[in-house]
């Protein structure tokens, strides 16, 4: 094991323990992650993607120390997460996405001035790096007004800010753009893409599959507690590539019908969206099959809109391997 | 020492800020304590008795502190989970305990402010002028009361890492405190199976050491009583601390809502 690596997980796992039932209690283990295994090298963004309950958070919360793995091991900057934990912390930052993580009656400023106590921030440097940082979350101008007047964006930057407070060599970005609007998150995918260029590490997690293709270097996907794949977003999309995808725009399209398109020789996959009053199935095709027809052919009654085929995005790669 | 200090009292503005900045919550702070001594004082009026009315005087002017303070610590690190706060305090290289005790201090100056609006109300609206024999030690007492309350709640404060649900017990021991802690009733008439719960609460203690520096006794056996068993409570929270945090850790509750 070597300190080259920003982040090391081996074998990683985390097992909750719950309980049902009143009178008689019935222990019931939940294995959140099971043995995972990763490494980030320095400098690198690194995408973590998965659907909810995959094990994501749970994952970065063993890396950051809130939690303790129950089996495996894991090092950040070579220091263990589960011994080391005073040294983890002093060199990581954490941000999580949504409208919780700060005072609301504070200001944004005291907000910061409170969290740059916490993290040793050295109290002659505090002022010019608040201010360094709310110019670069673009909060300068607001840093008097209380964050309970904050939209979610400006929280979600401010968020950002206090996570880079104290210089963190690593940071670990759970959901940062959840529920951010489209400028917003645009904004924030620019911030987020600028902190390698000054030699941060980044560990993100996101569902949205543009942002990690536009971001990551890197990215595992992980379902059900375990990873089952991981590469650059070129190679996950790679994983699909060998083929086509067919969009058929269809109204009233029964289970029955999207079951009977899955059967069709020649396709991977199908799957149905609601887009408003339409279902649109994304229909995974094997390479140099043709099954246009018989994909129509078998969706019966149903009233089919706009047919068309497209080559497959990293999307498509993380549904295949999430419903795989 | 000089990054500490520096730390711990930029912690405390900003939590006594937290506190004081909320209108609603401002308001309850400053009315709760009147309505408390306008009750405890409506009902041994009518004993037209002065000494009972500054038994009660005095009794009136710590129930809100032990409210502001012991009750609203208990709750401190559930609403620091509420908030999402918790995990980033937990997380942060400083330790739990850097944070908790600038917080309950605010607490306390919360606490003192109870006493004197209290004092005033009194004086005021009852037109009780309470016969203080020592200011001196009064003063002291009251400050010694203040501070060991504030190790309470710490006590309480730092069970809430780990206990979702003593935040609750805190609110449920604020009217059971004003009966075990002497406020308007002498501990010794409690049945003898309570009073030892009473001696093991520093707040007994500061109130009987108030009531004494008023009354010209000598307060100095309770005020070390009350150093003593507010110490015990500093103590035990230091040794809790870490072990909660990592139990915390252990069974996931740090972001329990």
């Amino acid at each position: 094991m070597t300190s080259d690596l920003a982040v090391e997980a081996v074998g990683l796992q985390r097992t909750f323990v719950t309980h049902t039932g009143v009178l008689r209690r019935v222990r019931k283990d939940v294995e959140a992650v099971k043995g995972v295994s990763f490494h980030l090298e320095r400098g690198e963004l690194f995408g973590l993607l998965g659907p909810n309950g995959a094990g994501k958070t749970t994952t970065i919360k063993m890396l950051i120390t809130l939690l303790l793995p129950t089996g495996g091991s894991a090092r950040v900057l070579g220091h263990d997460v589960v011994d080391d934990v005073r040294e983890v912390r002093r060199r990581i930052g954490y941000v999580f996405g949504g409208d919780r993580g700060l005072y609301e009656r504070l200001s944004a400023r005291d907000n910061l001035r409170y969290f740059s106590e916490l993290y040793g921030v050295d109290p002659r440097r505090q002022k010019a790096r608040i201010a360094e940082l709310l110019e670069l979350v673009g909060l300068t101008g607001r840093e008097h007004e209380r964050v309970e007047g904050f939209s979610r964006g400006m929280r979600q930057r401010l968020h950002i800010a206090r996570g880079l407070l104290h210089d963190p060599d690593v940071l670990f970005l759970d959901e940062p753009s959840i529920g951010i609007d489209p400028v917003g998150a645009r904004e924030l995918r620019a911030t987020i893409g600028s902190l390698t260029d000054v030699g941060k590490t980044v560990l993100l997690t996101t569902h949205y599959m543009f942002e990690a293709d536009e971001l990551c270097d890197r990215i595992a996907v992980i379902r059900s507690g375990e990873i089952v794949a991981e590469g650059t977003p070129t190679q996950l999309k790679g994983l699909v590539t060998a083929g086509r995808v067919l969009e058929v725009e269809t109204y009233g399209v029964a289970p029955e019908a999207v079951a009977a398109a899955t059967a069709v020789p020649g396709v991977r996959s199908v799957l149905a969206e609601d887009r408003g009053q339409q279902q649109v199935l994304i229909v995974q095709v094997e390479p140099g099959a043709e099954v246009t027809q018989a994909v129509l052919a078998s969706l019966g009654a149903a009233r089919v809109g706009r047919v068309s085929a497209r080559e497959p995005t990293l999307e498509d790669a993380y549904v295949q391997l999430v419903t795989g | 020492m000089r990054a500490l200090l520096h730390q711990q009292w930029t912690c405390y503005k900003l939590q006594l800020k937290v506190l004081s900045t909320s209108a609603f919550e401002g308001f309850l702070a400053v009315l709760f304590p009147l309505m408390f001594a306008s009750a405890a004082l409506l009902i041994y009026r009518v004993q037209d008795d002065p000494e009972s009315m500054q038994y009660a005087g005095l009794g009136a002017a710590i129930m809100g502190m032990w409210t502001a303070q012991g009750v609203v610590a208990a709750s401190m690190l559930s609403r620091e989970r509420w908030a999402g706060t918790l995990e980033l305090v937990v997380a942060s290289p400083a330790g739990l305990g850097r944070v908790l005790v600038p917080a309950t201090l605010a607490m306390s100056t919360i606490g003192l402010y109870c006493v004197v609006a209290t004092i005033a109300w009194e004086r005021w609206v009852f037109d009780l002028r309470l016969e203080i024999s020592s200011w001196p030690l009064f003063v002291l007492s009251v400050l010694l009361t203040a501070l060991t309350l504030a190790l309470v709640g710490y006590f309480i404060a730092v069970t809430t890492t780990r206990y979702r649900y003593s935040g609750t017990l805190g609110a449920a021991l604020e009217y059971p405190g004003w009966i075990l802690c002497g406020f308007l009733i002498p501990v010794a008439s409690l049945p003898a199976v309570l009073q030892p719960l009473s001696w093991a609460i520093p707040t007994t203690w500061g109130m009987a050491a108030i009531r004494s520096s008023a009354d010209g006794g000598s307060p100095w056996g309770d005020l070390a009583a009350c150093a003593a068993t507010g110490a015990v409570y500093a103590v035990l929270a230091a040794w809790l601390g870490s072990r909660l945090v990592e139990s915390a850790r252990r069974h996931a509750t740090l972001a329990l809502t």
